[in-house]
């Protein structure tokens, strides 16, 4: 039985003129860290609402752990665990009597379950009394997290929990999740930043309401179509300029230190000709190299298509 | 000689016995695209309400396109221009509008503003979505909407907080495309992310841990001083020994 189950999932808004989900379908196994990938307003957040059962979708089924998520809700919801994307935790409550609440909602106490929180409430342990409003951004992640799983869930939903983070703590973040995943829980987490689904075992692209691509990050980089050059110059600016006007280019974008060419499908071009023209346009000393595409560059790829 | 637009001396602002910003010194000539990095709760906030003349630093000296922070805060309000992703438009008036008010409370004329705003739309390829409400368009178009705006009245600065937080990757590069195309009419560029590739587009980049300015360089300079392959490395040297996990 897989841990979610995602068929056709059609959500609109304002009587049908916004698709928020347009035909979604996926699952996700047991154990497995599943990771929902795309920019705000891709739909991510609609279909978490859905999963955790304070949505109803306009068409198609979905079942979280086997259960059906309109007939099933109650039970749905002493399964799962949710850290919406904002903050939502009783500001005016201690950190303490946060998660006494949340376990007492679920019948259950934080002694029961503590193994699971341990390595993260320890951060927490030295600001109990402190009053969650008066809490710092990574502190109320880490409270947040600590109150979804205080009844030990079956299923995780985080969405978007690194969004607006530092890239030191996000890091700390998925170190986390790691743990979690270690201990059986199936995880369902979303997240604007390319660069986490690395971390994930599968990730769905998602864009407008529609799945671009799902597979496991190597997959999806594996279908990559093209060779990817990755270029890079004394002059940066001018030289994306120059190399989106090269009559072979498909695509080029900055991708940080360097540039990365996409040649079109229809021409035997490679290197020599990237180089022989970055010469004709006077780039001095460019450096071009062959790369292993990002889920980024697959991202933009598919957005394109 | 060198025209610098932005010059801090010691600048500090404590919050009764916490020191949010340490005596931080640093210098941004006219053009530049300066990155201001560092971990949540390192003082970016509020160095950044203190550039713009929202907040009276505790002590130390600033001076930005050419007024004090302490004392001619007003003259600095209508120098800069400012947006972020969490405050950027008013979402129930439409694009016109937005492009309006705030044509106005930057202190251009009527007639500027019918001019300005014209040109603007044009840009954006926006005429048609005039009399749109800002709520209906689609994250990436705020976003390149409130960035024109916030330079309509061709500020000295532009002060961009997180500008392409969320931004789909495509959007996320037209928008730096804005920023380069802003920095080459001379506007300074004094930009946060949390995305390090953005890093690598600074002409300099500062990052800050702990209130403190830690290193500031070019890019090149950053990864050559701490034997890094790209920013974010250089970031996480840096910022993984930070105490204040804000």
């Amino acid at each position: 039985m897989n841990a979610i189950e995602i068929q056709n999932i059609v959500k609109t808004y304002e009587k049908g003129s916004v698709q928020a989900l347009n035909e979604v379908s996926f699952q996700v196994r047991p154990g497995e860290l599943f990771g929902l990938i795309g920019p705000d307003g891709a739909g991510k957040t609609s279909l978490f609402r859905i999963l955790t059962t304070v949505l109803l979708a306009d068409s198609g089924k979905a079942s979280v752990d086997g259960l059906d998520v309109v007939k099933d809700y109650k039970a749905i919801r002493q399964r799962v665990g949710y850290m919406p994307g904002r903050f939502s935790l009783y500001q005016d409550l201690s950190v303490e009597e946060n998660l006494n609440f949340f376990a007492s909602i679920f019948k259950t106490t934080v002694a029961e379950n503590y193994d699971l929180i341990k390595d993260i409430y320890v951060q927490l342990e030295p600001f109990k009394k402190r009053k969650a409003g008066a809490l710092s951004g990574g502190m109320k992640q880490k409270l947040a997290l600590c109150c979804a799983l205080v009844h030990k869930p079956s299923v995780l939903f985080l969405d978007e929990p690194t969004t607006g983070v530092d890239p030191v703590s996000r890091k700390e973040f998925w170190g986390m999740l790691k743990n979690l995943k270690a201990q059986g829980i199936s995880i369902l987490v979303s997240t604007p930043y390319m660069d986490e689904a690395s971390l994930c075992d599968r990730i769905a692209l998602i864009q407008d309401g529609q799945i671009l691509s799902i597979d496991t990050p190597e997959g999806v980089i594996a279908d990559y179509e093209r060779p990817l050059w990755s270029v890079q110059g004394p002059n940066m600016y001018q030289l994306l300029l120059d190399l989106r006007d090269f009559r072979f280019t498909e695509r080029c974008y900055a991708f940080g230190e360097s540039h990365h060419l996409t040649l079109s499908d229809d021409t035997q071009a490679g290197e020599a000709e990237v180089r022989a023209f970055l010469e004709e346009r006077n780039h001095q000393e460019t450096q071009i190299a062959l790369i292993t595409p990002t889920i980024e560059d697959c991202f933009m790829a598919l957005m394109r298509d | 000689m060198k025209d610098i637009v932005i010059k801090t001396h010691k600048l500090t602002k404590k919050f009764g016995d916490f020191v949010a910003t340490n005596e931080v010194t640093f210098e941004v000539e006219r053009g530049e695209i300066f990155g201001f990095l560092g971990a949540n709760g390192a003082g970016k906030t509020t160095a950044m309400k203190m550039l713009s003349g929202l907040l009276r630093p505790s002590y130390g000296e600033a001076m930005v396109a050419g007024f004090d922070v302490y004392k001619e805060t007003e003259k600095i309000k209508r120098n800069i221009g400012y947006m972020s992703q969490k405050f950027s438009l008013y979402e129930d008036l439409t694009v016109e509008e937005n492009i309006r008010f705030y044509g106005g409370i930057y202190g251009l004329s009527n007639r500027q503003i019918k001019e300005k705003s014209t040109a603007l739309l044009e840009r954006l390829n926006l005429m048609r979505d005039a009399k749109t409400l800002v709520a209906s368009l689609p994250l990436g178009w705020k976003q390149k909407l409130s960035f024109s705006i916030a330079i309509q009245h061709e500020p000295t600065i532009v002060f961009l907080d997180e500008p392409t937080g969320g931004v789909d990757p495509v959007t996320r590069r037209q928008f730096w495309d804005m920023i380069y195309e802003a920095a080459a009419s001379g506007i300074t560029v004094f930009v946060t992310t949390h995305y390090m590739d953005e890093a690598e587009y600074c002409n300099r980049v500062s990052i800050m841990v702990d209130g403190v300015i830690e290193a500031l360089d070019s890019p090149a300079g950053l990864k050559t001083r701490f034997n890094a392959h790209d920013m974010d490395e250089v970031f996480h040297q840096l910022a993984r020994g930070a105490k204040r996990g804000e």
